[in-house]
């Protein structure tokens, strides 16, 4: 398999309505991971996320991966969308567009509707799912192809405790299985916990970047020790 | 009173039975075994009308119990041509309204704009084209096909693929904002996405088809002009409601429009059954 | 389920027929009239033959002919038959029988042509009177009859009033007009014994012969495309002016009414 990152961002600029969403901004991505990135409302995760997974157009600037292989992104959006299917549906679906033969499909959804707690409800419809079930089941979803990078904005806003620390077990899982993670949180606690690099957005830009242990303890300046504070930050 | 009203309306050899007899609808409950027969609520508003409709239920009760030859044989070839072109319809406008609702290209705005207008195509125009292009000295001339039921299909297909194309690209659309992200966010080619659209939007699309089978099976105008609404060849339902409303037999012509409308009840009752089974079966 | 519904269409499709067809394009007042209900039966019976009638108006008729959409037409307006015959769109025109027009209006009468002299008297108290008429004025056979009789009246049927209500309708549809409106009206007689829904109508006036309605039988010229059946055409003209369709025709009454009369030459 060859090696996608590091993956380049250079002065990115992406204008809508008239306006900066992102950057100007520069960021560049090492193979190391899980990345974590934090940031006010409205300060352009979501938008560095789709820009990262190419299915947000740019204005200027390039995206460059050392090897490019759409194949192997996943994104897990920030309100989970399921398929008008059955809950085994659902998670048959990437494999099925990929012509999967039908055992391998049925072995690798079984295995997922055991290890996300939905054996029960394979034939149910996954719009009968509750928040938190929908949101593993998407997570399965985009892990069943064994990306080598998984995309997640938020997985874990509305849910419990409970219900994040599952959905942090499937990561730490798919971590350890050589799946590359960048995620966006407002948990700063979640943060903590899974983050090895740091990636803080202010104001559609990356104001700080580095190894999350150094940047938690030591913040570089005063707007991020802000938000790690919890105060306001402009 | 009464009896001279009957006699007006055509009906002297009715006769009534009880002028005593009230009922709170505005309704005569009508028996009809020996056409003598009639209880009429007092102070009724009776009218030529209200008679006609009675008539009308009458006829299509007997035409239909006593399985009247001809009946079926106009009522199969109605259900044979609209069902046909429903099929045929479906297969180009189900994959067109989906493919622009996916598709952004140039001349979408037109394209939809253009399928829109066309559902509000008069069917005689259609018929009168139809004709023009299938009669002998026309264009497809050759093919003979001008007073058969396939020349009924090709104008019934013109008729309800706009329509059907119309609705279909409306749910389709709104289906296509649910599922934009993730569909692009999987790679997904242009025909997957469109397949994965039908496939999920499939109810939706079934309301689409069966809009487009209402409008078809009562449609008159264009296959009276190319059908030509000839006896046990191109006579179907609605033609021969015409006919019948020619001669001024409205009796059996209202008879042969509540059988018109059973029917569509039966193919929509029947459409939706067989959907529902196959959802519970997969879902 | 896409499969059951094919299958559906499948089996509604299966049937088959096998004997010859050929298509007669006819005016709205001759099927009106039921005399194709016993024809019909008998000349499949005599020679196997599926004869499809395609009723429209004289002019649609001409016109089907025209363009060799059809085999051969049987209509009842001898100046656009001879021309049609003329422009070399039919072979030969052939008188095959005549029924007449009748005059319909009110019950009551109120221009009073029931005591007329003539067909074109009858017109002008109408006329006088500015009693409602219904004219079909859809270029039929009727329609052409009845603009001759106002000629014949003196009067251009274009400049009349609102009184004059050209329909644009079949037969029955005008019928049906006339009685909503208690209007006059020109019908053939057939149609009209035929009609169901008379209400306050009645026939006030026939007999005149300017009345005569005149059926004439023209085969399509083969000429027109090779689909045209000319063959079947002169098989169906030489029944039609046989001993068989002469004692059908002369034979068909209405409520103990003849209609037709049989006038076929021989060859
Ligand atoms: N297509 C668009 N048109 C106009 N403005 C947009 C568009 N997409 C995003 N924006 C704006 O860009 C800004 C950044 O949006 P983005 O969704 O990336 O923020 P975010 O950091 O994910 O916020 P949150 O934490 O609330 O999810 C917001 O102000 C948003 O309104
Ligand atoms: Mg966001």
């Amino acid at each position: 398999m060859t090696q996608m990152f590091p993956l380049t961002l250079d002065q990115v600029l992406v204008r809508r309505r008239g306006k900066a969403v992102i950057g100007p901004t520069n960021l560049v991505l090492q193979p190391d991971g899980p990345t974590i990135i934090i940031g006010p409302n409205g300060s352009g995760k979501t938008t560095l996320l789709r820009v990262m997974h190419g299915i947000e157009r740019v204005t200027s600037g390039t995206v460059a991966w050392q090897h490019n292989d759409p194949s192997q992104h996943a994104f897990v959006f920030q309100s989970p969308i399921v398929l008008r299917r059955s809950v085994y549906e659902n998670l048959a679906y990437p494999l099925r567009l990929i012509q999967t033969p039908k055992p391998e499909v049925a072995q690798a959804v079984d295995h997922w509707l055991e290890r996300i707690g939905l054996a029960d409800m394979r034939h149910s419809p996954a719009l009968r799912l509750s928040g938190g079930e929908r949101q593993k089941l998407a997570i399965a979803r985009a892990l069943i192809r064994k990306p080598q990078v998984l995309f997640l904005d938020e997985p874990c806003a509305n849910l419990d405790g409970h219900a994040t620390r599952e959905i942090e077990a499937l990561l730490q899982e798919a971590t350890a299985a050589g799946t590359r993670l960048v995620m966006s949180t407002h948990d700063m606690g979640q943060a903590r916990r899974l983050a090895q690099e740091l990636v803080f957005m202010l104001g559609g830009k990356v104001h700080d970047v580095g190894d999350a242990e150094t940047l938690f303890t030591s913040p570089a300046n005063k707007e991020l020790s802000a938000f790690l504070r919890g105060d306001i930050v402009t | 009173m009464l009896q001279t009203f009957f006699e007006q309306t055509g009906h002297p050899e009715l006769v009534i039975l009880s002028a005593q007899w009230t009922l709170d609808i505005d309704w005569l409950l009508y028996f009809t075994r020996k056409d003598r027969i009639v209880f009429v609520p007092q102070q009724s508003k009776c009218t030529a009308s209200m008679i006609e409709i009675l008539e009308g239920l009458k006829a299509a009760f007997w035409l239909v119990i006593t399985f009247d030859a001809e009946l079926w044989e106009i009522s199969l070839r109605s259900l044979r041509v609209t069902l046909t072109a429903l099929l045929i319809a479906s297969a180009i406008a189900i994959p067109l309204g989906t493919y622009l609702a996916v598709q952004r290209f140039r001349f979408r705005r037109f394209v939809i704009s253009l399928i829109n207008a066309l559902m509000g195509l008069p069917p005689v125009v259609v018929g009168l084209v139809v004709y023009i292009l299938l009669s002998r000295t026309g264009p497809f001339g050759v093919l003979d096909l001008l007073f058969t039921p396939t020349a009924m299909i090709i104008a019934q297909v013109i008729i309800i693929t706009p329509v059907i194309a119309s609705i279909a690209h409306q749910s389709m659309r709104e289906l296509w904002a649910e599922y934009h992200d993730l569909l692009i966010s999987l790679n997904t080619s242009k025909r997957q996405r469109i397949l994965t659209l039908i496939w999920d939007g499939r109810r939706n699309l079934l309301t689409a088809a069966l809009a487009g089978f209402g409008r078809a099976i009562g449609e008159v105008g264009a296959i009276m002009i190319v059908g030509g609404n000839i006896d046990h060849v191109t006579r179907v339902l609605t033609t021969a409601i015409a006919l019948e409303t020619g001669k001024g037999d409205f009796a059996l012509a209202l008879g042969l429009g509540f059988v018109l409308i059973g029917l569509a009840i039966l193919v929509n009752l029947a459409i939706h059954t067989l959907s529902q089974t196959e959802r519970e079966g997969r879902w | 389920m896409i499969r059951s519904f094919s299958a559906l269409i499948l089996a509604l499709w299966a049937t088959g027929s096998t004997a010859e067809e050929m298509r007669l394009a006819v005016t709205t007042s001759f099927d009106s009239s039921g005399l194709a209900d016993v024809l019909l039966p008998a000349i499949k019976e005599d020679l196997d033959l599926d004869v499809q009638l395609l009723v429209v108006g004289t002019g649609q008729a001409l016109r089907l002919g025209e363009a060799g959409d059809v085999d051969a037409v049987l209509v009842h307006s001898k100046a656009a038959e001879e021309a049609f015959v003329a422009a070399g769109h039919g072979t030969h025109r052939r008188e095959i029988m005549y029924n007449d027009f009748v005059l319909i209006g009110p019950a009551t009468d109120t221009a009073g042509i029931a005591d007329a002299a003539s067909a074109a008297d009858a017109l002008q108290r109408i006329e006088t009177a500015q009693s409602l008429f219904v004219s079909r004025g859809d270029d039929s056979g009727t329609h052409k009859a009845e603009l001759t009789v106002w000629a014949q009246a003196g009067f251009d049927a274009s400049t009349f009033d609102s009184w004059y209500r050209s329909v644009g309708a079949g037969m029955g549809q005008a019928l049906n007009t006339a009685a909503a409106m208690d209007a006059y009206v020109l019908s053939d007689r057939a149609s009209w014994l035929n009609f169901a829904n008379k209400a306050e109508l009645a026939l006030l006036y026939s007999g005149d012969p300017a009345l005569f309605n005149q059926y004439a039988y023209l085969p399509v010229a083969p000429a027109k495309n090779e689909n045209v059946r000319n063959d079947l055409a002169m098989v169906l003209e030489a029944w039609l002016t046989g001993p068989r369709a002469e004692a059908l025709i002369n034979g068909y009454a209405i409520n103990g009414e003849t209609l037709f009369v049989f006038n076929a030459q021989p060859k």
